[in-house]
């Protein structure tokens, strides 16, 4: 009778185990299955024609996504130069104050800029700057990313510089430095590796994000390098042509999509790489 | 506190003589100046959204008031708008996507926090959750299409249905595979914070695995584990564009799961372009409303999650 029910009770945890392990394993199929079908049919496209040409109309053949890669990369730039000063100096202030009501503010305000939806972000964009200058432009694109951007690093830099040991900063003010050459020369290149980590991790969220772009950068079929003019995107470009009836552009947005997991993918791996690698110790 | 202590410093400082005394606290005064804007911008920013989010919805708030929820009628032409479809099809997507991911991330967290700690599998499948993290929202739209899209497909003409292939049942899917690793990463870290002393106990009177995770992981993790729901909700409820590439764009009541609908995200995605006047302003209305509800899960989910690492670091000293 025991016996039995010890049985069961060990058949029972043989069998949870098992289940646990299943649906753990069963979760990574999707993504096997993504990163398969961007590969095939990713690199059945991608030769150096496909890198460096401009998108050609439907019916001719050949065509690329060079102006959406430099849309990208100039979507990235004009994001980080409006968000990573704002965000860091942020992330000092909220490490330098850790009470009172302006940080507590501030925190609160990060908690829900980090989960507003990027399409409500994109509209505010939109009547922000595509309305008043009656044109869609590459630069509420970068604005609307740089949105999407602020709250990471500024979430990043506080936790990084919350870390760094406080007799570093007393030492510093003990021989006399003033407090903001402690806070730039002392503090801040200590916990550089962090806050480089949280740039890239949040250039990696803001290298995919498609819906702040819908009606702001919007997309251009040829090269534009004019930041107040509309410009075209990766992820954009896979929309565009995944929306399409076309076969062959499905395939060019597998080409395009292809080049987007591996960019943001690099991004993700550069950034473990520098939190690891360059961590000072303490 | 640290700010009195780094002014003592600056006053001593200055009292000692410094060739230019002056210019230092003026640069100091400056610098504190900066960090303190550069915050409060992020205040400004905040309610400079919320602020022009009202206004520019004002004239469909004037015109539909409460009435906007109920309605459930969408239709450019007459001008009539009731985002009730949208409510609906956000709310079906959303619930249905999180009751297929519950099972699978809470098995990654206990995988990842109970059985397997450390070591070679586990460190493969956090960097699998990561980077399933990582894909870009349109890519899992565009997979979607091409594989998802045509399995439903098959399905809906096993039993009879008519195969739009995209709809509600599409998207909750898509939706599931995308929000897995907000609650199992949340989920793992609360797993593995659960105190040593109470399993062992639990194990020296005899339980099993099973009856201790069952016993004592899940309880005491609990609230963790709803912190990480809510995030993953939040997620589900504002994700965009996989969404709109798969839900069918439809502004009618969905009727069933695998009726095509749309969610407030994505009927703004698909018709925020071309809108002007009170269609803009009623789509305008939607994302307030979008914004509300994904402030409220966001700001409940972080409170349980600090109301938590504020008792454990009370437990450690």
């Amino acid at each position: 009778m025991t016996g039995n029910h010890v049985k069961r009770r060990l058949a029972e945890d043989i069998f949870f185990k098992g289940i646990v392990c299943l649906f753990a394993f069963i979760s990574l199929l999707p993504l096997f299955l993504i990163l398969y079908y961007i590969t095939r049919n990713g690199i059945a496209v991608i030769d150096w024609n496909f890198l460096s040409s401009l998108p050609r109309p439907i019916g001719e053949a050949g065509g690329g996504v060079f102006n959406a890669i430099v849309g990208t990369l100039m979507l990235i730039i004009l994001s980080g130069v409006i968000s990573i000063p704002c965000g860091i100096a942020a992330g000092i202030y909220l490490s330098e104050n850790k009470a009172g009501k302006l940080a507590s503010g501030i925190r609160l305000s990060v908690v829900v800029l980090q989960g507003t939806p990027s399409i409500v972000i994109g509209i505010i964009a939109y009547i922000w700057i595509v309305a008043p200058l009656k044109t869609f432009s590459a630069l509420s694109g970068g604005i609307a990313l740089s949105i999407m951007m602020l709250p990471v690093i500024v979430k990043t830099t506080e936790e990084t510089l919350k870390l760094i040991p406080y007799h570093l900063k007393e030492a510093s003010l003990a021989l006399g430095v003033p407090y903001y050459r402690t806070i730039l020369k002392v503090i801040l290149p200590s916990g550089i590796s962090g806050i480089l980590t949280g740039i890239l991790l949040s250039v990696a969220r803001i290298t995919g994000e498609t819906a702040p772009l819908l009606f702001t950068a919007f997309g251009n079929q040829f090269m534009n390098t004019n930041i107040f003019k509309p410009i075209d995107s990766l992820p954009y470009r896979i929309f565009y042509y995944a929306m399409s009836p076309y076969p062959e552009w499905h395939s060019f947005a597998w080409g395009a999509s292809f080049i987007l997991v591996v960019l943001t993918l690099a991004l993700n791996l550069i950034a473990r790489g520098i939190s690891v690698k360059w961590k000072t110790r303490f | 506190m640290s700010g009195t202590v780094s002014n003592t410093f600056q006053d001593d400082m200055d009292t000692q003589g410094k060739s230019i005394p002056g210019s230092t606290d003026r640069s100091e005064k400056r610098f504190r100046f900066i960090l303190a804007l550069s915050g409060s911008l992020i205040v400004l920013l905040l309610l400079a959204i919320l602020v022009t989010l009202l206004v520019t919805a004002l004239p469909s708030i004037k015109e539909f008031g409460l009435f906007f929820f109920i309605g459930k009628v969408w239709d450019a032409t007459t001008e009539t708008f009731g985002a009730l479809p949208f409510l609906v099809g956000t709310l079906f997507t959303s619930f249905l996507a999180l009751l297929i991911s519950i099972p699978f991330s809470l098995a990654i967290s206990i995988f990842l926090g109970e059985y397997f700690k450390e070591g070679a599998i586990s460190g493969f499948l956090r960097s699998a959750v990561e980077i399933l993290a990582g894909i870009p929202s349109v890519i899992y739209g565009l997979w979607g299409l091409f594989l998802l899209m045509p399995a439903v497909r098959f399905i809906e003409m096993k039993i009879g249905v008519a195969p739009h292939g995209v709809g509600i049942l599409t998207s909750s899917l898509i939706l599931s595979i995308m929000i897995i690793p907000f609650s199992a990463s949340l989920g793992r870290e609360v797993i593995t914070l659960v105190p040593g002393d109470l399993k062992e106990a639990a194990y020296s009177l005899g339980a099993t695995r099973f009856e201790v995770i069952k016993n004592i992981v899940i309880p005491y993790a609990r609230s963790g584990l709803t912190a990480g729901i809510l995030l993953a909700l939040g997620r589900a409820i504002g994700e965009t564009m996989a969404v709109t590439m798969l839900i069918g764009n439809s502004n009618f009541l969905p009727t069933s799961i695998f009726s095509p609908a749309n969610t407030m995200a994505s009927v703004i995605a698909n018709e925020f372009a071309e809108a002007t006047g009170v269609t803009a302003a009623s789509l305008i209305y939607i994302a307030l409303v979008l914004f509300f509800v994904t402030m409220i899960v966001n700001i409940a989910g972080t409170y349980i999650i600090h109301k938590l690492s504020i008792e454990s670091s009370k437990e450690v000293s």
